[in-house]
């Protein structure tokens, strides 16, 4: 039977056959889907973990206590695992044990495009990457089946493009494989030669992972998704993950060798096929991975001269790239119409209508401080006319900013400002240090009770685990008191006045300060059923555009002008307000009715 | 049956874009082609522009990405957008638009200028006299769900398409509740109604 999958979906699912018992993973696009997809098949176990960092370790743990373990995340949340990643490798496993890097270029919700294969040499393990959802899905049996073979984890690599491309996948009947495995025992390993890296065992691994290396090398010589497509030889391609797609469509004629494990490359396969043909070339996004390996080997080849280092391919980028390197004709163009067009106005991702965090940065900008941003939806504050974001780095960096620059002597204070689930991330440590440091930085938690950006994920903080079982919410005031800040105070978040009075005496007060600005995200089920769309009653309103300023997108300009200001009115489009009532509380003139007003209204 | 197809669909995030073309891409496979579909995620889709790529291919799909000018057809949920993707067409290629309009911040807050429906004629004149606006939010509204606006643009693309409306109803039934089921056909089918008039009405005139 043949199914559409997601590369996503092709990797739940090629786990579950492969026997995949744990999973572990912090959400992040684009590899969110993953562990969503896998939580939902019988006889698994699957968890969102606070953090990359914690993914990798459970999943490392379920791999040492002989149960086949996945843990997946986006390509930065690797430099959060990083110091997993580095022990595993050196420790080995029992069961299988792989790690699922998505890598985004062109970063489409990333703040960079690193290319992870640079870990997989780093950490001296082998790294696969699939060019299709068929292959993600065979890829994650074979890359457990390698991880055993080797004792090492095994990197699989996948990129924006391929997790959220479908394509069809051939699917086992009845699931789950039952390939027999070797049997793991029920008891977990009691082995410190292998499992405790103190130096004295540590120093001993080295060489063997070294050798471990070599030993992958020599087998990804016959590995059969490392292939070669004999066609015309004036010109050959190296290439790998969803370049190879690109390859084919733009050069139907060239030989290529796809290589299905880019680390670490088969010496001799690569001389055989560089010495078959007239002129080699690596086609690969981001960095120059292969093309350095394959120089290492001493063969020359074109890459990067040719094809950008920079963002995603598609097949216009490598077609207008290869006419201007001479691989092709330019009558293989592509023609791109030169079309006369009006100023087409940019539609940046907003704040939703209703949206907890808007009456926050509608406070904060107003009073003109210096905020520390995070990761999240919240980082859309720093776009006009809210504009009240002035950093965002990674997950858990404002904290850590502000801090920074409170300890600078700056005059200005300090705001911070996280969402729950990142501030369980990497926030809570920053927080601690806050405490422990005592800067008079102002943390604002962002408490929309869920993960926003990726889809609604359950947090320590909403009562729930990935599979929907029941658990004991975390509370955010006395975790924060427990990390030693005492100036704690929760405010609603949408209520402008109260969130606009405790700024302000934080702004006054001496030493740390944490606002939890509490509010449901509005796209969540619970928060839906209270929608009600607002009303501006048109004869109160001046045009005075205060409530544009919030920028919320069912806020319009109406065709209606004030007489006297000859400024367009404002109006709700009802099918997006939800009635938050930020809007009506920064009106001045009471032009915009409150819920209570709009049923008195309708009743 | 022709070989290949390449479709572009755009509109603004909660628009239905994503499930409109998971729908055609399951009909592309039952119709029997080879099928790819792509999509972004996250941040975008936070009331901002989204689009999806979707190949049919009667032997094989390479590559998921379709390059700009070879689109065969696009499908665009609103007005802005549809001159955002215009570069995308094939020059004679299909686009079906509804005539919906989303104005963003930028013009709200900004002072951008947003296009009227002559400049989206303009535009679309010069690559093509295949632009079709359709009044798919208006037709959703009247059978008492704007959010269905997307199936009715999918009926609008299927009479371009020689797949036959049952194995197009087939996949939206399999794919959506079942209490919807009833309101989508009504939608597609309205959709496929609604080319038609504009159809006749451009030979009468």
């Amino acid at each position: 039977m043949k199914r559409l999958l997601s590369g996503n979906e092709a990797v739940a699912r090629g786990a579950w056959e492969a026997g995949v018992k744990v999973a572990s993973a912090y959400p992040g696009t684009p590899s969110t889907e993953i562990v969503e997809e896998f939580a939902r098949f019988p006889n698994v176990y699957a968890e969102w973990a606070p953090n990359e960092k914690v993914a990798v370790d459970v999943a490392v743990g379920a791999a040492y206590a002989g149960r086949r373990a996945l843990a997946a995340m986006k390509h930065v949340g690797v430099n959060v695992a990083a110091d997993a990643v580095f022990y595993a490798s050196m420790t080995g496993i029992e069961a299988g044990l792989v790690i699922v890097t998505a890598d985004d270029p062109e970063m489409h919700s990333s703040q960079n495009e690193q290319d992870n294969r640079r870990y997989a040499r780093f950490a001296r393990i082998p790294c696969l990457e699939p060019s299709d959802s068929q292959e993600a899905k065979d890829l994650v049996g074979v890359a457990l089946d390698l991880s055993e073979q080797f004792d090492t984890p095994v990197f699989l690599r996948l990129t924006t493009r391929l997790c959220h491309s479908s394509s069809a996948v051939e699917l086992t009947d009845g699931g789950e494989s039952s390939a027999p495995r070797q049997p793991f025992p029920d008891k977990f390993p009691r082995n410190p030669a292998k499992y405790v890296m103190v130096p004295g065992n540590a120093r001993k691994k080295h060489p063997v992972i070294e050798e471990r290396v070599r030993q992958l090398a020599r087998f990804a010589e016959t590995f059969p998704f490392n292939r070669v497509e004999w066609r015309d030889r004036s010109l050959g391609i190296v290439t790998c993950g969803i370049s190879y797609q690109y390859a084919r469509e733009v050069f139907p004629q060239a030989s290529i060798l796809r290589l299905g494990m880019t680390y670490p490359v088969p010496a001799g396969l690569i001389g055989d096929f560089a010495a078959g043909v007239e002129r080699l070339i690596v086609l690969e996004e981001l960095d120059p991975f292969l093309e350095e390996e394959i120089r290492l080997l001493g063969i020359p080849c074109e890459g990067k001269s040719i094809f950008p280092l920079c963002g995603e391919f598609d097949p216009r980028v490598v077609r207008d790239s290869a006419i201007r390197a001479g691989l092709l004709p330019e009558s293989a163009r592509v023609p791109v119409a030169e079309l006369e067009k009006p100023e087409i106005p940019a539609r940046p991702p907003v704040l939703c209508p209703g949206c907890p965090h808007r009456a926050l940065f509608h406070v904060l900008n107003k009073r003109k401080v210096p905020v520390a941003g995070d990761i999240g939806c919240y980082t859309l504050g720093l776009l006009p006319p809210l504009s009240a974001i002035h950093t965002c780095g990674c997950m858990g960096a404002g904290i850590g900013q502000a801090h920074g620059a409170a300890q600078a002597g700056l005059a200005e204070r300090m705001v911070a400002v996280i969402g729950d689930s990142t501030f369980f991330h990497t926030g809570m440590p920053a927080l601690l240090n806050v405490a422990y440091n005592r800067s008079n930085v102002i943390t604002v938690i962002l408490d929309n009770r869920t993960t926003g950006m990726t889809g609604h994920q359950h947090n320590p903080g909403t009562g729930y685990t990935l599979q929907l079982r029941e658990t004991p919410p975390i509370e955010l005031e006395p975790l924060v008191r427990a990390l030693g800040i005492e100036r704690v105070r929760t405010v609603p978040a949408f209520h402008v006045k109260a969130l606009d009075e405790t700024m302000k005496e934080f702004l006054q007060a001496d030493g740390p300060s944490v606002l939890i600005a509490r509010g449901e995200c509005a796209l969540l089920p619970e928060a839906r059923k209270r929608w009600l769309p607002l009303e501006v009653m048109a004869d109160r309103c001046n045009g005075c555009t205060m409530c544009f300023r919030i920028g919320c997108p069912a806020i319009l300009k109406s065709d209606e002008l004030d007489e006297k200001t000859q400024r367009p009115k404002a109006r709700i489009d009802r099918l997006l307000c939800t009635g938050c009532e930020v809007c009506a509380q920064v009106c001045p003139r009471g032009a915009i009715l409150f819920r209570d007003q709009v049923q008195g209204v309708q009743a | 049956m022709n070989k290949s197809y390449n479709f572009l669909l755009a509109g603004v995030g909660g628009q239905g874009t994503i499930l409109a073309s998971n729908l055609l891409a399951g009909v592309g496979l039952a119709a029997g082609f080879d099928v790819k579909k792509s999509e972004v995620h996250g941040m975008a889709q936070r009331g901002g522009s989204v689009n999806t790529h979707i190949r049919w291919d009667a032997e094989r799909v390479y590559s998921p990405l379709i390059g700009l000018g070879e689109a065969d057809m696009l499908l665009v949920f609103e007005r802005a957008e549809a001159l955002r993707y215009a570069a995308f067409l094939r020059p004679g290629g299909t686009a079906i638009v509804d005539e919906q309009t989303i104005v963003p911040i930028t013009v709200t807050a900004g002072g951008a200028h947003y296009p009227t429906a002559e400049e989206l004629a303009a535009v679309y004149g010069q690559l093509t006299d295949r632009l079709y606006v359709v009044p798919g939010s208006a037709i959703a509204r009247e059978l008492g769900n704007a959010r269905i606006a997307n199936v009715v643009l999918l009926g609008a693309l299927s009479t371009f398409l020689e797949v036959s409306p049952e194995i197009w109803l087939q996949v939206i039934q399999a794919r959506v509740p079942p209490r919807f089921v009833e309101l989508n056909r009504q939608a597609f089918l309205r959709g496929r109604r609604a080319v038609a008039a504009g159809q006749s009405a451009d030979q009468a005139g």
